[in-house]
């Protein structure tokens, strides 16, 4: 396996692509830009496209971020540049 | 108990609290004062970062404009929280282990250069005063409401207050204090939730309650008020977007960004013991601000809901609005309205002289709508509710018991005052410390450095104690500017000083003055040179949101692709940047190796 620091940033930099698609997808994407076709499916309630701008996409964004340092803690830990 | 001595007794007693719990917390021991999170475990500690975060925009603010501009509103709520991901992802871990203590230091080092971080520090200058003219709009608004009398003087009182707050501001940066600071003001915006969405639908849980049915009836709450703003001639609530849905798309941008960049937010995640603490600190953060954000669409919705209901007596239950005996009586008003009055927030204008009061979108281009006010002989909405009242309002519209008023008084008040001093901090030691001593004065003693924090301060809230007179907006609308300019110019900088080893000075240097100076451009044109009414100049950029209809509060995303696109140009024909800062920033790039930054600078 290649531990350089190359491979090691390849990998944070693939990591950080996953995570930014689904912040993008579930705030600008269910949020806003399709919003309007996903209004006519109902949670309860609620409009999903309003749910998500309103409610939804937050609960995502703090899933995200500890999904986020979990992995990247592996990560560390695998190519060995962890804190010690 | 009159709910004047309430509401006196319970602000005092916050006061008391947060008072005590900085004389024991110094007791205990001064030494990690600066190390905030050195000693505090990460839940606390991402209390507290909660608690300078929301600030009387956040908390005051924020769900009145949501409340007025519905669906469209969510753009505040996925801007202010969505900002934390990129924190955790992109700066917080990186910047932590750079081992810098402020953002113009990160900058001098970064871009080897004192006139890079001149610039930063004349960027945060800027965004500061604008967020503190927004916290001041908050300010006045409350204590206004909460000593009986009118804005302005609301505003000069809060002036005064706040001055003292920060410049004996011992209580600042004490980690406990901020979590006490949190937890009055979130029981203060939480408890009224529940009640209210309680006695709207039975659920007590305001998250599920916005989704829910209405009490006692066979629709849910959101159809019901959709019904009753469209039937006044608004947009319906749950899909009326804010301005065009390209404006909403980088509004919600512009906000995030310009969290990421937001210095004295940042600054907490230096402080962390160690990188992989900073990725999640940004998650507990993330927790605490969620739970008042979650709550602040529920608050928006009902509040409207109860206001209509309150003027209108057939709005809730879905009868005819127009009838001749809906609309509510002046003389019967509540209590609430009366002391609102004395404001100047809430106006009444009697326009058919029925003694009644009638409240509608009297501008709508709904000719149906027009056409049943007009059979109704209403002539004109006669009510004006300005947003930044809604969430301080919002027990007394739903006729809560006098103790939870008060609590929302002692929240609005610990929101405002917490932030509004955290920025006369940030403010004092950019100007002092990065400006004076390390550039223009560097023989300036420690004793001149402090006398000249505190003139920067008080010279600070005199500006903007003054423009907020005269506000640019609403006090969450003021605070977005403030972020435009935070994700023109800070962003940026800091992105490309780690995800691009090759960026040099010169490319920062002009990234950040071309995205600053384009955005407060187009601000300026709308909003007046440096906010001064009068002084705005539409005509020059052929009108109003004249940007492919993308307005001043949005347009931080304009300003921050510009930064980019400069920088990046002007770095391809000026001298590569240096080997030495090439390898730093790698070392950056992992977290081996990372210090306990301590002491002081």
């Amino acid at each position: 396996m290649d531990t350089s620091g190359k491979a090691y940033w390849h990998a944070v930099l693939k990591l950080i692509g996953v995570h930014l698609f689904i912040w993008a997808l579930v705030s600008y994407g269910f949020g806003i830009v399709f919003a309007p076709a996903l209004n006519n499916i109902h949670l309860g309630g609620y409009p999903l496209g309003f749910w998500f701008a309103h409610q939804g996409s937050m609960y995502i964004f703090i899933a995200l971020i500890f999904v986020f340092a979990k992995l990247m803690g592996n990560l560390d830990k695998k190519f060995n540049v962890n804190e010690q | 108990m009159e709910l004047q001595t309430l509401t006196y007794l319970v602000v005092g007693l916050t006061f008391a609290i947060y008072i005590g719990i900085a004389v024991w917390a110094r007791a205990g021991s001064t030494s990690d004062f600066y190390v905030a999170g050195g000693g505090v475990p990460p839940v606390m500690n991402g209390m507290a970062t909660a608690a300078d975060w929301m600030s009387a925009a956040s908390f005051i603010s924020m769900a009145g404009l949501i409340s007025n501009m519905g669906y469209g509103g969510g753009l505040f709520l996925m801007g202010w929280t969505g900002g934390y991901v990129l924190m955790a992802m992109l700066l917080a871990p990186y910047l932590r282990k750079f081992g810098k203590f402020t953002v113009p230091s990160f900058v001098a080092e970064r871009f080897y250069s004192n006139g890079a971080s001149a610039v930063a520090v004349v960027c945060l200058l800027t965004m500061s005063i604008t967020y503190i003219i927004g916290q001041m709009t908050g300010v006045g608004v409350t204590f206004a409401r909460f000593l009986g009398v009118t804005n302005e003087m609301g505003i000069y009182i809060g002036m005064a207050i706040v001055f003292a707050y920060a410049v004996f501001g011992g209580m600042k940066g004490i980690t406990y204090t901020q979590v006490a600071q949190y937890i009055v003001l979130i029981s203060a915006y939480t408890i009224p939730a529940v009640f209210i969405s309680f006695q709207l639908t039975g659920n007590p849980i305001p998250q599920l309650g916005l989704g829910s049915g209405l009490s006692g009836q066979d629709i849910s709450m959101l159809a019901r008020l959709d019904q009753v703003v469209t039937d006044l001639g608004f947009g319906k609530y749950t899909t009326t977007t804010a301005g065009s849905t390209l404006n909403m798309f980088v509004y919600t941008i512009s906000l995030m960004i310009g969290t990421a960049g937001l210095p004295h937010v940042i600054i907490r995640f230096f402080t962390v013991p160690t990188v992989a603490a900073a990725r999640s600190s940004a998650g507990w953060a993330l927790v605490f601000i969620a739970i008042l954000y979650t709550t602040a669409p529920a608050v928006a919705a009902m509040a409207r809901l109860n206001l209509h209901s309150t003027i209108n007596s057939a709005a809730k239950s879905g009868g005819d609005m127009y009838a001749a005996d809906a609309s509510l009586v002046h003389a019967e008003r509540p209590d609430w309205m009366k002391r609102w009055e004395t404001t100047g927030l809430l106006k009444w204008q009697d326009k058919n002289n029925d003694g009644r009061i009638q409240y509608y979108n009297d501008k709508t281009k709904n000719q149906a709508v027009l056409d049943k006010a007009a059979a109704a002989g209403w002539a004109g909405s006669e009510l004006t509710v300005n947003a930044d009242i809604i969430v301080l309002a919002n027990p007394e519209i739903a006729l809560l018991p006098n103790w939870v008023i008060a609590l929302v008084a002692a929240g609005g008040v610990a929101a405002a005052l917490s932030t509004a001093a955290g920025l006369l901090l940030a403010i004092s030691s950019a100007f002092s410390h990065d400006l004076l001593k390390k550039i223009w004065m560097p023989n300036l003693s420690e004793k001149g450095e402090l006398r000249a924090g505190k003139i920067a301060m008080a010279c600070a809230i005199v500006v903007a104690g003054w423009l907020g007179l005269n506000p640019p907006g609403f006090a969450a609308g003021t605070v977005a500017l403030a972020f435009g300019i935070a994700a023109s110019s800070i962003f940026p900088v800091l992105m490309m000083g780690i995800f691009n080893k090759k960026m040099n000075k010169e490319g920062a240097i002009a990234g950040m003055i071309a995205g600053i100076s384009i955005t407060l451009f187009y601000v300026f044109a709308h909003k007046g040179i440096f906010f001064i009414k009068g002084t705005d100049f539409l005509g020059l950029i052929g009108g109003a949101n004249s940007f492919f209809g993308i307005t001043p509060e949005a347009f931080g995303t304009i300003g921050a692709l510009t930064n980019f696109l400069v920088a990046y140009v002007v770095s391809k024909f000026t001298p590569e940047c240096p080997e030495h800062i090439q390898h730093l920033v790698e070392d950056v790039r992992t977290p081996r190796g990372s210090k306990i930054i301590g002491g002081a600078h």
